[in-house]
This record gives C-alpha cells, structure tokens and sequence, in this order.
C-alpha cells in the first residue's frame, strides 16, 4: 500500500480524467441502462461526463438528448451520491439536450420527499429545466419550499426563484409573501436569500425598496449577509436619489460602521468610500475604520483594507494621509500583495521628497509580486507622473526597466500606456520616452503594442530635433517582424517623408524596398505612399500621409455596403460618410480616473455612440430622405426634472438641411398607458417643424423614441435657435396589476424645458495632427480676423475651455493646455462645418486686467462657415 | 421439495424484474403504482415524466415504472422499453370517447422491437364506478383477441379501492417466474 502511495506521488498527482475522449465517454453512458444499475460505475462515468462538460467541450444535440436520457434511468437507483451527480447531471444538461422535462415528476417528487439531501438540489435541478409555462405546475411546491423548516431546502428555493424571476417575473413576483416570512429565518444564510428575492421582486419599485431597507435598518437582521445586501441596496438608493449625509439611508450605512460583525463594517466602509459625491467629513469615520483594519492581525481584512484605500487616494488622497503610518508599517509587510498596495497608496499620497525611497522600496520586490500588482504599481506611476511632473526622469527609468523584465502582454501594455501618457502630458519628457520606446520594440513578442509605438513614432517622430535617428528603429521593424508591424513601420516611415524633407530622399529609397514584400498590405502601403511623396506637394501629403482617415470606421463600412447595394453611375462620395468623434478631453480624464475599467471600454473599436444613432435614425423610414447623418449632440439633454411623471432627454442628430431631434421617453406612472407621443416644437428664429414621428405606444417603464424633423432656415449664417417644447399625447388609464387598458383615452400635454441649437450642433471636431500644413493648405481665401474681449473669463484655461465648448472643434497640436505662468497662449482647433467643410480657427489670448482678449482668426473652405465660427464666440 | 422451492423463489428474488405500466393520462397509473408501494391511495397530479419504484410483491422485487400518459409524453415511452419484463397496461373504463386512442396506442407499442418478449397485463381501471365498461367491452375495444405470441390477460381493478390489484400481481409474478 506505501508503495502504490509512493508511486501516485511520482506521477505529480496526475489529472485522471485528463486523457477523457468524448465519443468513449458518451458510449460509456450507455451503461446507464443496464439493470440492476451499478452506482459505483454509474457515477464514475457520470463524473467523467461532467468533466468534460465543464472543460468546454460541445456535444451536439443528438447526443446529448440521448445521455440525458440514459441518465434518467438512474432515477431507480436510491444511492445518494448517485442521485446528487444525476441532479448536477441535469443541470449540466439542461440547456443542450431536448425534451428535459421528462424528470420533471421525478425532481418534484424529490423536492417534496422525505430525504433531505435530495430536497435542495432537485429544487435547483427543477428549477434550471422549467420554462414559464411548466412553472405553473410546480409553483404550489416551490411556494412550499420557501418556507420549508430545513434551511439548506428553503435557500435552495429562494436562489432558484432568483434565477427563474428573470426568465417569469410575473409568477416569481407572486410568491412575495413566502419570501416576507423567509427573511424572519433564524438562519443567516436563508435571511440572506430570502431578502435577496425580496428586493429582486420589487426592484422596480423605489418606494417599495426604499419602505425595505427602511424597515429592515430597524429590526436588526441576524445574518452579516443580509446586512451587507441591504448595505448595498441602500447604497444604489443614495446614488439613484443622490441624497446627501442627511439621508436616513446614510444615517444607516454610518450605523453600520459600528456593526459587531467585520464583514458588514468592511461592507459599509466601502460603500461609504465608493459614493459619487462624498465629502471629506463623511469620508472619515470610514477611513478610520479601514485604518483600525490596517492593523488587524487577519491578513484578508488587511488586504481588504489597504486594496479600499487604494481605491480613495486615487479621489481623495487628503482623505488618506492620516493613515500613512499604518501603510508604512505595511510596505514590509510578508504579504506582498498588501505590501504592494500599501506603498502604491503611499505613493499616492505622500510628498514629492518621498517618491525616490519609496521606488527603491517598490523595486526591491517587483520580481516577487504577480503582473496584476505590477499593474497596479504602473497605474501608481503614472498618477504620480501626472502629480509631480518634475519627476519624469525617475520614473521613465523606472519604467523602462520595468519594461525589459519579464511580463505578460496586460502588464507591458500598461507600461506603455503609461509612458505614452507620460509624453503626452510632458514635453520634457518625450525624447527620453520615445528612446525607451523605440528599444522596447526592438524587442517585442505583441504586434498591438508595436503597432500602436510605430503610429506613435510617426506623430511624434518627425517633429523632434533630431528625427534621423528614429529611422534605424523603425527599419528594423520592415527586415525583421511579421506583416502587420511591417505595415505600419511603412506608414511611420512614410510620415517621416512628408515631414522632413531632408529625410525625403532616404525614405523614397527604404520605401521601395517593400514594394518587393510578400504581403500585400505592406507592398500596397508602399506603393501608395511613394507615389505621393514623389508629388512633393505638401497638400496631398498632408490629406493623404499625414491626417489619415478622419471618418468613422463602421460608418464607412454602412455607407460601403448601402452603395454595393444600390449601384449607380455615380463614384462613392467619402463626404457622405460621418466623420469620426474624437473622444473629448472629459472623456479621457474619465477614463484615467477610473484607470482598470476605463481602458477596457474605449479600446474596442466598436460602433461609437453615432453609428448606434445612425443604425437607429436609417430604420426610421420617415427620415430616409434627410441625407447622411453629419454629427449627433454628445450627452442627452434631461429636458424634465428627475421624479416626474414623465422623463424625456433629448438627441440632436444634424444633417446636411435637417435637425432631427430624437426624444428618448419614459412613462413612470404605472397606471398609464399613453400612445401617439409627440414634442411639439415652436422656435421664432426661421426653423420650420417638418414633420412629426409619433412614439406609437408608451407603456409604463418602457423608454420609446418619438423624433421631430426641422429644416434650417434659408440663410446659410443663420443656424442658431431656441425651441420651446411640449410633449403631446393620448392617454389611456390601465389596472397596474394587468396591464388591461381602457377603451376611451383623453389628450393631455407636458410642458418641457427648452432646446437650443448651438454653433458646436453644426461643427463635428478632427484632428489634425499637423496644423501648420492644413493652415496653409486651406488658405486665406475664405479668411475672417477678429478681436474680441472676454470679460468674464479670470484666466486662461478657463477661456481656452469655454471657446472650444462654443465652437465644438477639436484641439490641435495639444494647444488646449496652458503652459502654467504664461501670460498669452495660441489655441489651434480643428473641424469639419456641417456639408464637409474643413474649419480651422487659430485664436490668440492674451490674459489683461480685465479679462482675457481673444484674436481669432478663421479659415474655412466655404464663406459661411467661416462667418458662422467667427461669430461663435460672440 | 417445498424447500427446493423457496430456494429457488429467492434466487428468482435476487434479481428485480422490469415493469412499464402505461396508458392514456387520467387512467390511474401513478394511482396504481403507488397502491402498489405502500398500499395506500396517495394525491396525484399529472405525471410530466416518470415515477420510478421498487415495488416488493411476496418474495418478488420489481422495478414499476410509470410513465405519464399526456399526449405531449407519450413520444418519450419508447425510450424505457428496453431490458422491459412485463407491461401494465391502464386503461379507464369510464373513458369511452378514447378507448379508441387508448387502441391505438396499444397497438403501436406492442409492435415495438423491443417489447416483443414483454408480458401484458391490462387493467380495466376504475371498475367502483358505476356505469363503467364491464372487462370483456374492454377487451373487445383494445381487439385484445388478435393479440398472438405474447402471454397477456386482463383484469377489472379499482386502484382507489384497491380491488383485483393482488390477483393481477399474483398472475403477473406466476407469469413472470415461468419464463425465466
């Protein structure tokens, strides 16, 4: 027997089951119908059926179908560890194979029968194969098993009720009051389920949740489980409500701090902490909690801790600083994920003097931690970059050597994130990046981080003062790496071209080298781009090398597939395809702010908001003949107070003679029904309302869409306005419990705030990377100068923020940021005017005593968008 | 020779015999099987699937199977013929509209391959109420005559009361015993 032992431990505890073949499996499970059945065998191969389930493997229907019911025929066999892997059987099962419902009486036999062990996991079973109209049958049993006396029966119930509440809300809705009486169980794991269901049947009900957490603040549940819930519950209400400390709801979390179990004051800590609009007073008993945990002997409660602080000292890092003690005692900690986040924290919020003895600290063990924590340290050192720019030089190197260690592909692309953050945000800071870069790439195993560092030499390259020295990097690129690199090493080169003419000559001859690569993509690049350098003319270089596309990708794919339907004579029209929105600075500090989730979201090249609107507004029929959508407004305009009868946000799509406004709406009244829902629209200033499209029905709590279609006046500079709107509508009272409506209706309206249309509804932003070359490339022709003062504006980040937001044009060349103590400063900004007409403004200010003066200076490919920017401001 | 007997009655005993008990939805079966179990008459609701037992008969083991009768589970029936000893068969004796489908259903089903050594035991259930088709309509209406190779017989029961139910499983296990 030691001696088999022995030999078990040499095989390394090899995985069993790991040479599984699916076919023998399944012909395995034939055995399932021999009698007598052989439990041992039965459930071995059951196991094996459910490995290979879990580890991904498909198995068609067919067969399926037929294990499924093999497998039923172990229902004869009373074995209880048999019966318990026939139960997780059909779980597994259950959405593969067909005609599942023929264990229903089984399962229901065995939710009701006298063994225990099988109650709860056939309840689960039961549950996974019913549909909404099988539930009828068994709801009476179900109701049963909520308020069974064996607790493991009635939490199997209650979590099942939650699964099956989203597939047939209406028949979970009615077994509230088994669910009321489940949450006075003296079992903490059933108060818990059981307040779950609760909520989940009246989510939709914010008086109803508010009455629940209300009453069960009162009466002190039993289980920390519960508690946490209703923590969080609590917590969403504040949000939805955006109620203040003086909130009884608030008044409970802050309770919860003094609670007698650890897992609801970490609960409430964090809740506190995690709250939009906290204050520093409210912030500090929660801090002190999370302090006190600093020190708790239990290593997950300190980790809890620390990882929380974290979180707050990326927003309130004051908040922070009176633990910085506590976190000091950690940064040696054994735990080097708390000690990770401890000094990340630290870094956060300690003085710049600090940062050297902390990196030093940090480095001594960046080999030991895992490249999740390293992640965390990148994201440490890119808002410490951001806090003390001063301190570039350490951190580059840092980074740097970060760089050449081992990693995975998430960890180096934070690092590279970072120091392209890095040289966006600092000037001083961009030749050393760029170097740290270009030797990364030398050797680097992931084409998207290459790509990306490629595209960036090429913006950022050729405006260096030595620009020659880049090229040897991103020739390399051409010899050495596969198709995708190369391709863009092509077009980081030909960018070089365009700028430096002394380079140009250098480049034609690097560049006909891949004229002869086997890729197609890489041969046609360079082909395309020698062609034009050899024009030497700075305006085809600029729109073809250097700008690049500025239209959306998925439009282009619509509006490509929409002209290969319908052919005609006529070549495809670039213009009519909407441009590209460039994300706005809001946007991107967002996204550092919320730093992991953040990136994730804006990384996907997905449809952007406007293509979504455009997928929308071309199903419209009525809207088919308004031309190709020009820009959509960014946020919706809330055009009714929050809690009112009716919501109503409002969508500006422009079109080339149109404005379409899009009002998404919802009914919050339950009793209600209101149908041919229209915004009736008055404006004094030229618009005509063309044409109504009514939102046919609006049911309660479904959000409809009605649209309002107004021609622009006339006269191409007139193009601002305001309208002043009505929601119109038939309404029809309904039983909220039915849904039955009334035959007869009346009309009735709903006054709404007003919508204006601004110069920024008219101007879509772009980009363009080289100012100075479109400048000139537009020419003066169209040129209007102007001078204005702006008495209202204090400084000059404020006036440089307020002229973009009136414009609505994109920043050039990083002109939005205000060298600190300057006293002038020149804003460049880019655009397209409604109609496909390049704008440029270059605006001058210059900081006075009273106020800031502006001198703006407009070019445009067609007059009246010139005169329409240049009174913008105005 | 009484003990030879019992010797081999328990050997008989050791392995439990496979019994399906069908018919239309309505005509008592889950009623039945249970009256078998524990012998007592237990609320039923319609079966979606399968009841499985051991029912215990003497010095018998079987394993009963009862299967629901709806129209939308009757496909499924074919998927428990195999390794099947014996077929109670149920049939309500008040339902005259369907004893024709009733029929039809029998018919089908002893034409299964699988089934073709299979014993038939028909019930003609719910015989307590008065009006009921007496057992020989009943075998006429099932054309039990025409039934060939096969040992079958039918019985007039009455689950609720439990009436004619030991003689049927007196003459099913005699039956069951001799073919083995």
């Amino acid at each position: 027997m030691m001696k088999r032992d022995k030999k078990e431990d040499d095989n390394g505890g090899l995985n069993p089951f790991s040479y599984l073949e699916k076919t023998s499996v399944l012909q395995e499970g034939r055995r399932f119908n021999e009698t007598p059945i052989n439990p041992r065998t039965c459930c071995h191969i059951l196991t094996k059926i459910l490995y290979l389930l879990n580890q991904g493997e498909h198995i068609g229907t067919t067969e399926a179908t037929e294990t499924f019911f093999a497998m039923t025929k172990l229902f004869q066999s009373k074995d209880v560890t048999l019966r318990r892997l026939v139960y997780l059987g059909i779980k597994e099962m259950a959405n593969i194979a067909e005609d599942v419902i023929i264990v229903t009486s089984s399962l229901t036999k065995d939710m009701t029968g006298k063994e225990d062990q099988f109650r709860g996991p056939a309840i689960r079973a039961l549950c996974r194969i019913t549909d909404t109209t099988m539930l009828q049958s068994i709801e009476r049993y179900m109701k049963q098993a909520i308020v069974d006396k064996v607790h493991a029966v009635s939490s199997a119930a209650l979590t099942s009720s939650l699964h099956l509440a989203r597939q047939s809300p209406d028949v979970v809705k009615r077994w509230v009051n088994e669910a009321q009486e489940a949450v006075n169980s003296d079992n903490i794991m059933v108060q818990y389920h059981a307040l779950g269901l609760l909520f989940h049947i009246r989510k939709n009900d914010k008086l109803a949740v508010t009455k629940l957490v209300s009453k069960f603040s009162r009466h002190s549940l039993k289980s920390p489980y519960a508690y946490c819930l209703l923590i969080r519950i609590a917590c969403k209400l504040l949000e939805e409500e955006g109620a203040g400390s003086d909130s009884p709801m608030f008044e409970f979390l802050e309770s919860c701090l003094r609670h007698k179990s650890e897992m609801v004051i970490y609960e409430a800590a964090h809740a506190i902490v995690n709250m939009k609009h906290t204050t520093a007073k409210e912030l500090a008993p929660a801090v002190s909690v999370l302090q006190l945990f600093c020190s708790s002997p239990k290593p997950t409660l300190r980790f809890a801790a620390v990882r929380t602080l974290n979180k707050v000292s990326m927003k309130h890092p004051a908040a922070v600083t009176a633990c910085n003690l506590d976190l000091e005692n950690m940064i040696t900690d054994v735990n080097r994920s708390i000690a990770t986040l401890a000094i990340t924290t630290l870094l956060k919020t300690g003085s710049e003097s600090s940062v050297d003895r902390l990196m030093k600290q940090i480095s001594s063990f960046m080999s030991e931690i895992s490249d999740e924590f390293k992640i965390v340290v990148v994201q440490a050192i890119r808002s410490l970059c951001l806090k003390f720019p001063r301190k570039h030089s350490v951190m580059m190197n840092f980074l740097s050597s970060m760089l050449r260690d081992e990693g995975g592909f998430e960890y180096k692309k934070a690092i590279v994130d970072t120091i392209i953050g890095i040289i966006e945000e600092n000037q001083e800071a961009k030749e050393a990046g760029l170097a740290h870069l270009c030797e990364f790439i030398e050797d680097c195993e992931h084409t998207v981080l290459a790509t990306r560092i490629l595209h960036l030499l090429g913006r950022e390259g050729p405006r260096t003062p030595q620009p020659n020295k880049y090229i040897r990097f991103i020739y390399n690129r051409v010899i050495l790496e596969n198709a995708a690199v190369r391709a863009a090493a092509v077009s980081a080169l030909a960018k070089f071209g365009a700028h430096c003419e002394d380079l140009l000559p250098s480049i034609v001859v690097l560049l006909q080298r891949s004229e002869l690569d086997t890729d197609d993509e890489v041969r046609d690049r360079a082909t395309f781009y020698l062609n034009i350098l050899r024009q030497k003319q700075k305006a085809l270089n600029s729109a073809y090398i250097l700008n690049g596309l500025q239209v959306s990708i998925v439009g282009l794919e619509r509006a490509l597939h929409q002209y290969t339907l319908e052919p005609s004579e006529t070549p495809f029209d670039l213009k009519t395809v909407p441009l590209a929105v460039q994300p706005t600075q809001e946007m991107k500090t967002a996204a550092v702010a919320g730093e992991i989730a953040a990136p994730k979201a804006t990384e996907k090249i997905a449809a952007s908001r406007q293509d979504i609107y455009a997928e929308q507004l071309s199903r419209v029929p009525e809207l088919a003949n308004v031309g190709p959508l020009f820009k959509s407004s960014n946020l919706p305009i809330e055009l009714t107070e929050s809690e009112t009868e009716y919501n109503v946000r409002c969508v500006k799509h422009t079109f080339p003679h149109h404005i379409v406004f899009q009002y998404d709406c919802i009914n919050t009244l339950n009793d209600q029904v209101l149908e041919n829902v229209t915004v009736q629209m008055e404006s004094a200033d030229g618009f005509e309302v063309v044409r109504y499209i009514p939102a046919p029905k609006l049911p309660y709590d479904q959000p409809g869409t009605c649209y309002t279609l107004v021609s622009l006046p006339d006269d191409p500079t007139a193009v601002t306005g305001t309208f002043s709107c009505t929601l119109k509508f038939l309404v029809k009272d309904c039983d909220p419990n039915t849904g039955e409506t009334d035959e007869e209706g009346y009309e009735d309206e709903y006054v709404l705030e007003d919508v204006e249309i601004v110069v920024a509804d008219h101007v879509q932003r772009v980009m363009k990377p080289n100012f100075g070359a479109s400048w000139e490339e537009v020419g003066a022709e169209n040129e209007l100068e102007d001078t204005y003062a702006l008495s209202s504006m204090k400084t000059l980040e404020e006036a440089v923020k307020n002229v973009i937001q009136f414009m609505g044009m994109q920043p050039c060349e990083r002109s939005d940021k205000v060298p600190e103590g300057k006293s002038s400063h020149t804003l460049y900004l880019g655009g397209v005017y409604r109609g496909g007409h390049d704008v440029l403004v270059r605006s001058k200010l210059a900081l006075t005593e009273n106020g800031v003066t502006m001198q703006i200076t407009v070019r445009s490919t067609d007059s009246s968008a010139a005169e329409v920017i240049a009174r913008a401001v105005g | 020779m009484g003990g030879l007997f019992s010797y081999f009655a328990n050997l008989f005993g050791s392995k439990e015999r496979r019994i399906l008990i069908l018919g239309l939805d309505g005509a008592g079966k889950t009623t039945i099987l249970y009256r078998l179990q524990v012998g007592e008459v237990v609320t039923t609701i319609p079966t979606i699937g399968f009841n499985v037992e051991t029912v215990q008969y003497k010095n018998l083991k079987f394993q009963v199977w009862d299967l629901g009768g709806q129209t939308s589970i009757r496909p499924y029936w074919r998927c428990y013929y195999s390794n099947t000893d014996a077929i109670i068969y149920v049939v309500d004796s008040m339902d005259r509209d369907r004893i024709g489908i009733s029929k039809q259903e029998l018919v089908s089903m002893l034409e299964e391959e699988e089934l073709k050594k299979a014993t038939l035991c028909v019930f003609a259930n719910k015989q307590d109420i008065e009006g009921a088709l007496t057992v020989t309509e009943v075998a006429n209406a099932l054309g039990l005559s025409s039934i060939k190779n096969r040992k079958y017989q039918i019985f007039k029961t009455s689950a609720i009361k439990g009436e004619g139910l030991d003689e049927a499983m007196e003459w099913l296990a005699n039956a069951l015993q001799n073919t083995k």
